[in-house]
């Protein structure tokens, strides 16, 4: 049962121009692991996910993942290794169709050379059919991404992300907007993805975190609170205060 | 039905190839000198335009400096020509070293003296130095409208610089074409303008393949990605840096080409190719046309250019008003460009405009849900 540690982010600091979004932050995920990070808007979740896939540079610490350091390195060299992100808003490709934008994302190696004058693998389009039937977009395999619904939108993107073969994959509010039916899929599809995959998960809903049935990390004005499973952090007293005690919630 | 529908789409096109060959080995007899030699000058400059779609309608990269590497192709083919053409003059080098006392050619001149040479040179020049600036700044993450100032910039330094350089390239007065040889003839006489037109009518085809096998597929639609959401491009694990690099190159190295059959058939080569208005009308050519259309690009060239030779004949000075308002037209009344309209929702829109239609995302759009990346 001794599983390794897949990532580590020690003591990260990060200082937009003196305001401290990051505060001696640390975290660790075990391989196979997923894991939810909640906490109130402006905790610093997001950030969080933009030091680890190199979109911000930490003030200070270190971020160690499959023992190697990710701080400085840039964007791409860090999809590379391993760590996938969808993010916040969904971001794909609008203008693309939903075929076009899982070629992106699932081809490989991903040079100039490699997509202009190969045509995509057999076993990269049999990924493409089996992405798009886990999340129900087979039958819009040639429309535009962009004429898409938000809810699938959002699934679009997490076949992108799935698609990508990532060790780590962080997966920012996935379910905001979402209806609460999609918002059931979404959760149970995140939980099959675990185990095989790493998986980071942020949100601010309670009954989708419930759902994912996992360590539960609270953040909070840059810094970690509270860890552990759902029933563990709704006893917390630091946690009630800031956050489950509030009315919105 | 569908079966059907495809052969139907195969005769048209046939017919449409046809039609255009015939016209293209026509034309010379269809249409005076005069008009042909300025056919063949605009189906040059859609060469240019072809590269400006490439980088600005796909990737989303608005460069105001093409006119550098135009220039730079133009250069190339006049100076092959004036060496080749120099017997009788003093040191058997162009005549206008002469004037400023120079009595050999300048050593980075001797290769032009080979055609081989030369051929290459034309686009390779400008595809090196495009890539150069291009990897320079895409490397440090400059994009959007300090993309576009920087382009202008560059386009003043080089204008300045040829300017000044009177012992190298005779300065602002440029290099002659219409009175030097090839294959034993006057390069300014009607027979080797009219093989001139052929060979740049081919070539604008040749240029439009390449350019659509360029943006079909997944590289294409990583240029597209890039333009739309360059980080979502880079956290998927691409280098935007290289596929930019690449294409800025690509429309660098048509741009050469485009100067070089611009110059033989307008007879000289000078700075003024490197004028500000010139790279963005460029632009505007792309734009009316409909950017993300390699056709678009080529029709808004050409008929923007021949536009422009019918209106200064008629009313000289009026063209500027012409061509901005046109301009302003397109911008605000068909945002993707003339081509652009009829392939997209065009019909539709119009009855949008007129409330009659309901209105669907389009592309737009795209900019603002955007702003995620644009802090960075
Ligand atoms: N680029 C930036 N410059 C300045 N402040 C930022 C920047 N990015 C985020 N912040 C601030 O850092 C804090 C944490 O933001 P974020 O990580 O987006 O929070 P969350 O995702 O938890 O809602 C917020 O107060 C936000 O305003
Ligand atoms: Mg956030």
């Amino acid at each position: 049962m001794n599983k390794i540690d897949l990532l580590n982010l020690i003591d990260i600091t990060v200082s937009f121009e003196g305001f401290l979004a990051l505060n001696k932050l640390n975290l660790n995920l075990k391989k196979g692991e997923l894991r939810a990070v909640i906490g109130p808007n402006g905790a610093g979740k997001t950030t969080f996910l933009d030091v680890i896939t190199g979109k911000v540079k930490p003030t200070k610490g270190e971020v160690i993942f499959k023992g190697k350091s990710l701080v400085g390195k840039r964007e791409h060299k860090i999809a590379r290794l391993g760590v996938g992100r969808k993010f916040q808003s969904p971001r794909i490709f609008e203008n693309l169709t939903v075929r076009e934008n899982l070629e992106i994302s699932v081809s490989t190696p991903k040079s100039p050379l490699n997509l202009i004058n190969k045509s995509i693998k057999d076993e990269q389009l049999n990924e493409i059919e089996h992405l798009m039937k886990i999340v129900n977009l087979a039958q819009k395999v040639d429309s535009k991404a962009g004429s898409l619904s938000h809810g699938q939108k959002q699934w679009l993107e997490i076949a992108m992300l799935v698609g990508q073969k990532p060790d780590l994959m962080l997966v920012d509010e996935p379910v905001a907007g979402l209806t609460d039916e999609e918002t059931d899929l979404t959760a149970d599809l995140l939980k099959s993805l675990s185990g095989e995959n790493t998986v980071v998960v942020i949100d601010h809903d309670m009954e989708f975190i419930r759902r994912l049935d996992s360590n539960v990390s609270v953040l909070n004005q840059g810094t970690v609170l509270c860890e552990g499973t759902m029933e563990t952090i709704q006893k917390d007293q630091k946690v009630i205060d800031v956050y489950l005690g509030r009315p919105e919630v | 039905m569908s079966l059907s529908k495809i052969k139907f789409d195969k005769k048209i096109v046939l017919s449409f190839w046809i039609i255009l060959i015939a016209l293209i080995i026509a034309a010379p007899t269809l249409l005076p000198v005069f008009r042909l030699n300025l056919l063949g000058r605009y189906l040059s400059l859609s060469i240019v335009a072809l590269g400006v779609d490439l980088i600005w309608g796909y990737t989303g990269l608005l460069s105001l400096g093409q006119g550098i590497f135009f220039a730079l192709g133009g250069y190339c083919a006049a100076m092959y020509l004036q060496i080749n053409s120099s017997s009788e003059f003093p040191n058997n080098i162009p005549e206008f070293f002469a004037l400023y006392g120079v009595e050999k050619l300048p050593f980075f001149w001797e290769p032009f003296r080979s055609s081989a040479f030369t051929f290459f040179a034309i686009w390779i020049i400008p595809a090196l130095v495009a890539g150069l600036i291009g990897f320079l700044v895409f490397r440090n993450r400059i994009k959007g409208v300090y993309f576009s100032i920087l382009t202008q910039a560059s386009l003043l330094v080089f204008f300045n610089f040829f300017n000044g350089q009177q012992k190298l390239i005779n300065g602002t007065n440029g290099l002659k074409t219409d009175v030097t040889q090839l294959f034993g003839q006057m390069v300014g006489s009607d027979s080797l303008q009219r093989i001139f037109f052929w060979i740049t009518a081919i070539i604008v085809i040749a240029a439009w393949f390449f350019a659509k096998w360029v943006v079909k597929g997944r590289f294409g639609n990583i240029l597209i990605g890039i333009r739309d959401d360059e980080p979502r491009v880079r956290f998927t694990g691409y280098n935007p840096v290289i596929f930019k690099t690449i294409i800025f190159s690509i429309a660098g190295g048509l741009a050469g080409i485009s100067g070089a059959l611009y110059t033989v058939q307008s007879g000289i080569v000078s700075p003024q190719f490197m004028t500000v208005p010139f790279s963005i009308e460029m632009v505007i050519w792309v734009a009316v046309g409909g950017r993300g259309t390699l056709l678009g690009a080529i029709l808004g060239a050409v008929f923007i250019n021949y536009a422009k030779s019918l209106v200064s004949e008629a009313l000289p000075a009026s063209w500027m008003f012409i061509q901005g308002g046109l301009f302003i037209l397109v911008v605000t009344a068909l945002p993707e460009g003339v081509l652009g309209w009829i392939q997209g929702d065009g019909p539709r829109n119009l009855l949008q405009r007129f409330g009659l239609r309901r209105k669907i995302e389009t592309y737009p759009s795209l900019e603002v849900n955007n702003k995620e990346g644009i802090n960075e």
